[in-house]
């Protein structure tokens, strides 16, 4: 039993919202310590583990160019590509959001965000697109559009992102399964993604959609 | 092999990335934690430059070090100095949808060289983001300069957390030399039958789920519930591990949909979009979690056995 007390180190540390880093190596410590590892070998399995694990930090390599991008207006852009985009419901341009960004996500572009596509974009075409409909809309349903508005970037960007090959969920899949003796690669794990990302974007339409049912009976 | 040659390349060009960030804060005279970020993305770049030939107890000692510096919060941000939004509108104007081509290069060469070449998806990613950088340099009308300061700014900015799946996997190797997954496996075989596939799949899912809700984190749910509930009650009968192990973790994001734990996904954009009810946000996404959870399970039955 005293093994899981590493367990209990993670949840309670990240519960107390402690640094990450601190807390996962403090946890892996007493870990093996409890489970009869000596000091050295705690440290050669820690070293070992993290040099073979660097794969799951290629991110890095991609960071120049993102910066480059986005400095020169790459948000600015799909932002007013967005805007673009002429739809009659609230739920119709929840929903088109919805396959946008799950396949900005499945490409691992940093198309979203709450501060930088909801509030200044998709909120305020949602709200728009009910008012324009029916005429004036009360306070709770213009708080019932901004919970929906800030759900679909979350449902977006979740369920889309494993679809990319060297994602950070991919490659801790790929690694934790190689510790336990499964041999998989990162293209298996990524297409085994796919039809959660496909169903979600079909889910989130259905909650949007009846969204707009709502109001039109109410209208 | 020529594969693991071109990895080692890549890991390489990450740690001049990690490099770079430890020479700008450095240089950043007004940085908040000059030295502590000086040392600790140095530190990283170490390890992924020369990893390999470093004994790897002395590798253990650079990460706890690394985690002192976290804990003692000697990393943070130092003074960005990004494009301004005037110039962001116009080269946005100026450049078009031309921007996009770099931004789905990295994607593309990542999938394409993994399906159709030996040399795996990684390699690919390493590709990608070099031909995206050499075009994006082009399209854009930059310097390499300004790539490298952005890459490190950016690298300052998604901060060490961006590290965590890495030191998880570290962790998941020590749970695994102590025999953790032995005995959380030995405590729930006396509730759940071994043998049986769908109470061990609900298991599972629902321990990701539940994990991530205390946790607010998928990622460290995943590398405890996948030792000591995925590994003995569903791989070990037989599912395809690559097709469980991607639906398990989305499994634990419908975890972190109903959590106000995730306070940056569920709480903070309460806030942002001027919600009354600061649980607004979850409370819209209970419904769609739920019906995501048990769609989780039904796949995993008809696609991974």
């Amino acid at each position: 039993m005293l093994k899981l007390i590493g367990i209990l180190i993670v949840v309670i540390g990240f519960v107390l919202k402690l640094d990450t880093i601190a807390v996962v190596v403090v946890a892996g410590i007493v870990t093996g310590l409890v489970g009869g590892l000596s000091f050295n070998e705690i440290l050669t399995i820690l070293g070992d583990s993290f040099v073979a694990n660097r794969y799951m930090s290629v991110f890095l390599v991609s960071l120049p160019v993102i910066a480059v991008l986005e400095n020169n207006g790459l948000r600015e852009r799909a932002a007013s590509l967005i805007g673009q985009v002429k739809a009659a419901t609230t739920g119709k341009i929840l929903a088109i959001y919805m396959a946008i960004r799950t396949v900005a996500s499945a490409l691992s572009l940093r198309l979203g965000g709450h501060v930088q596509f909801i509030r200044p974009l998709i909120n305020p075409m949602a709200v728009g697109a009910a008012e324009a409909k029916y005429n004036k809309i009360d306070e709770k349903d213009e708080e019932r559009i901004k919970g929906l508005s800030a759900a679909v970037e979350n449902y977006g960007n979740f369920y889309g992102q494993n679809v990319f090959i060297a994602s950070g969920g991919v490659l801790l899949i790929v690694g934790t399964l190689q510790e336990l003796g499964y041999d998989v690669t990162p293209l298996e794990v990524s297409k085994g993604a796919l039809p959660i990302a496909i169903i979600a974007v079909i889910v989130a339409a259905i909650q949007f959609f009846l969204f707009d049912r709502s109001m039109n009976r109410k209208g | 092999m020529m594969g693991e040659i071109l990895l080692e390349v890549l890991f390489i060009l990450c740690g001049l990335v990690a490099l770079s960030a430890s020479i700008y804060s450095f240089k950043d005279r007004n940085h908040p934690t000059r030295l502590g970020s000086t040392l600790f993305w140095g530190l990283l770049a170490l390890i992924f430059i020369f990893g390999p030939y470093i004994p790897k107890n002395i590798v253990g000692i650079i990460i706890i070090v690394m985690a002192i510096l976290t804990a003692t919060r000697q990393v943070r941000v130092g003074n960005i100095r990004g494009s301004s939004e005037e110039f962001r509108q116009r080269q946005a104007e100026r450049i078009g949808n031309k921007i996009f081509i770099p931004a789905l290069m990295i994607a593309i060469f990542a999938f394409g060289i993994a399906q159709y070449t030996d040399l795996g998806g990684l390699v690919g990613l390493g590709i990608g983001a070099l031909a995206a950088l050499v075009i994006g340099l082009i399209i854009t009308k930059s310097k390499t300069s300004e790539a490298i300061e952005g890459g490190s700014n950016l690298l300052q900015q998604v901060g060490s957390s961006s590290l965590l799946p890495q030191i998880l996997a570290a962790l998941g190797a020590l749970f695994n030399a102590a025999g953790v997954g032995e005995v959380i496996s030995a405590g729930i075989s006396r509730v759940i039958p071994q043998g049986n596939i769908v109470l061990g799949l609900i298991a599972y899912f629902a321990g990701m789920v539940i994990f991530t809700m205390i946790m607010g984190n998928a990622f460290a749910a995943f590398s405890v519930i996948t030792v000591g509930v995925g590994a003995p009650f569903v791989l070990s009968q037989g599912a395809d591990p690559a097709i469980i192990g991607a639906l398990a973790m989305t499994a634990g994001y419908c975890g972190t949909l109903l959590t106000p734990m995730a306070a940056n996904f569920n709480i903070v954009p309460a806030a942002i979009l001027e919600m009354r009810d600061e649980y607004g946000v979850i409370k819209t996404q209970i419904p769609v979690a739920l019906t995501m959870f048990v769609i989780h399970i039904i796949v995993a039955l008809l696609l991974a056995f």
